[in-house]
């Protein structure tokens, strides 16, 4: 069986997985750094067999976390106004900014 | 300690104790004073002399030569500046000086000292200290930000945040940031932020001004409110040559609203193509480990243990056959030793066989009855059967008579 056989058989990590409450990082900030450090003792390259497919695994799932968290926000802006029962949010499309649309990739 | 005799002091001493009192007074050292420049005169040997004075007061100066090198502008009469300094008495003249070691032109007199005041107060407070300042999120949910609703600020910050990172929701909570209302609105507004929540970073600020249209950003009020603010705070007012108090207190000073949209806020696309690079390092990285693995599995199986194991059993059988042959061996050579011995013995023991005795002509004579063999004549009388064996037969006779034969009885006896 060859590498690429190998890595399809690996495979990745079905979603949810290291991502938990418990184990996973609670922040992006704490997943984006965990991701640097994987991936640095993975390319150590003396790493075990089973720890390099663990590193493997779990920095494929950081990755997926990152980029969640990076897309989950919703771009909105609203107002805080103080009402009689105390700040409320309030809509302010007039305030969005109109972009021509935009020619650079994304 | 007698009498009532008032101390007499000499001019000189009196003078000293005068410097003395007010050179250790810390109040007198490096002390600011705003005033207007009077009298002025930038002697031949370097040194300016001049008097600062306002309605009520006159303080005469000096600046000397080295300190005044480094004055960026001309100081003339009728100027408004503040000078920094210490306060000592010139002797020999009786008179207490201010010696100026700083100078700066007050464009707006009171302002700017009151300015100097408040900094000087707050930073003493330590409200402008390193270690107070809150490092900013890397990845802020939502950002907040005091401005005025109609301002330039508003739409550059909306704008850069809008380009950097395109699904970032923004929280406005409006404010006046100029004239009477300023301070009171922008802390009013602070103080909403911080209650209402849902914002990781916040920024305070406004477009370009005038001194005056910025002094709501050297408020005192305005100042604690930010530093009493538990969002991280990035100021951004005016442009990048100002400076407010605003600006010291924040935990982070932009020098336009673009900028601080920029400190607030990630760039996306950036951060997306580091972790597609990271993630790419992964692959990489757990393929090379794989490849090494097998390497080494290859490397292994084709020792010839493992390639050609029928090797190492060819050499044990032929250790076995050479084990077998020489056991062989030395069985024979056992064997024949033993038939040598054998064969020894045997003639051994014909020699000493009673057969061939008997072949010799011996007969062994038994009597009849008992079986007794007979040795001596004294043993049987006439007419006793004997049974005499020679080496083929057996004979049966009786004994007709018994004669001694003393000769052979001899060597018997003897031995």
């Amino acid at each position: 069986m060859n590498t690429d056989e190998t890595m399809k058989e690996i495979g990745e990590p079905a979603e949810g997985a290291g991502g938990d409450a418990d184990s996973g990082p609670a922040t992006f900030e704490e997943a984006f750094a965990r991701l640097e450090q994987v991936v640095a003792r993975l390319e150590r390259g003396d790493a075990g067999l089973e720890e390099a497919l663990s590193l493997f695994e779990e920095g494929v799932a950081l990755a997926r976390f990152c980029r969640r968290r990076l897309d989950e926000a919703e771009a909105r802006i609203r107002v805080l106004v103080a009402g009689p029962d105390g700040a409320e949010e309030v809509d302010a499309p007039h305030l969005e900014p109109d972009l021509p649309t935009e020619t650079d990739d994304h | 300690m007698a009498a009532s005799e008032p101390q007499i002091y000499s001019v000189r001493e009196l003078t000293a104790m005068v410097k003395e009192r007010l050179t250790s007074d810390p109040r007198l050292a490096g002390v600011a004073v705003l005033g207007e420049i009077s009298n002025f005169k930038h002697h031949s040997s370097g040194h300016m002399y001049f008097t600062l004075k306002d309605e009520h007061s006159r303080l005469r100066c000096v600046m000397f030569r080295r300190e005044n090198m480094r004055l960026r502008f001309r100081p003339a009469d009728g100027q408004a500046v503040i000078a920094k300094g210490d306060v000592s008495v010139y002797e020999a003249a009786g008179d207490y000086q201010l010696y100026v070691r700083e100078m700066v032109p007050a464009g707006h007199g009171e302002l700017a000292l009151a300015f100097e005041q408040l900094k000087q107060k707050l930073a003493a407070e330590g409200l402008f200290d390193e270690e107070r300042k809150r490092p900013l999120p890397v990845l802020p949910r939502r950002i907040g930000v005091v401005t005025s609703p109609e301002g330039a600020a508003l739409r550059d910050i909306i704008s850069v945040t809008r380009r950097r990172f395109p699904n970032m929701p923004i929280l406005l909570a409006p404010a006046v940031v100029q004239g009477e209302e300023g301070p009171d609105s922008v802390v009013r507004a602070i103080r909403l932020m911080n209650e209402h929540g849902g914002v990781d970073v916040l920024i305070v600020g406004r477009g370009g001004g005038s001194l005056e249209d910025l002094w709501t950003f050297n408020d005192e009020r305005v100042a604690r409110a930010i530093a009493a603010s538990r969002i991280p705070v990035i100021s951004a007012v005016g442009h990048e040559t100002d400076f407010t108090i605003a600006d010291f207190v924040a935990d982070k000073r932009a020098p336009t609203p673009s900028a601080a949209a920029e400190m607030a806020v990630p760039d996306k696309r950036a951060l997306l193509a580091h972790i597609q690079g990271q993630y790419e390092r992964l692959q990489s990285g757990v393929r090379r480990r794989i490849e090494q693995g097998r390497a080494r599995l290859r490397l292994l199986e084709s020792r010839p243990v493992l390639a050609r194991p029928g090797e190492l059993l060819l050499e044990y059988r032929q250790r076995v056959d050479d084990a077998e042959e020489r056991a062989g061996r030395a069985a024979r050579d056992m064997l024949d030793q033993r038939e040598r011995a054998l064969a020894a013995a045997a003639g051994k023991l014909d020699a000493l066989s009673p057969v061939a005795t008997l072949a010799r002509g011996y007969a062994v004579a038994r009597r009849a009855d008992t079986g007794q063999v007979v040795r001596r004549g004294g043993q049987v009388a006439a007419g006793d059967e004997l049974l005499i064996r020679v080496v083929d037969a057996e004979l049966t006779a009786s004994v007709k008579a018994v004669a001694p034969a003393p000769e052979l009885a001899a060597d018997a006896a003897g031995g």
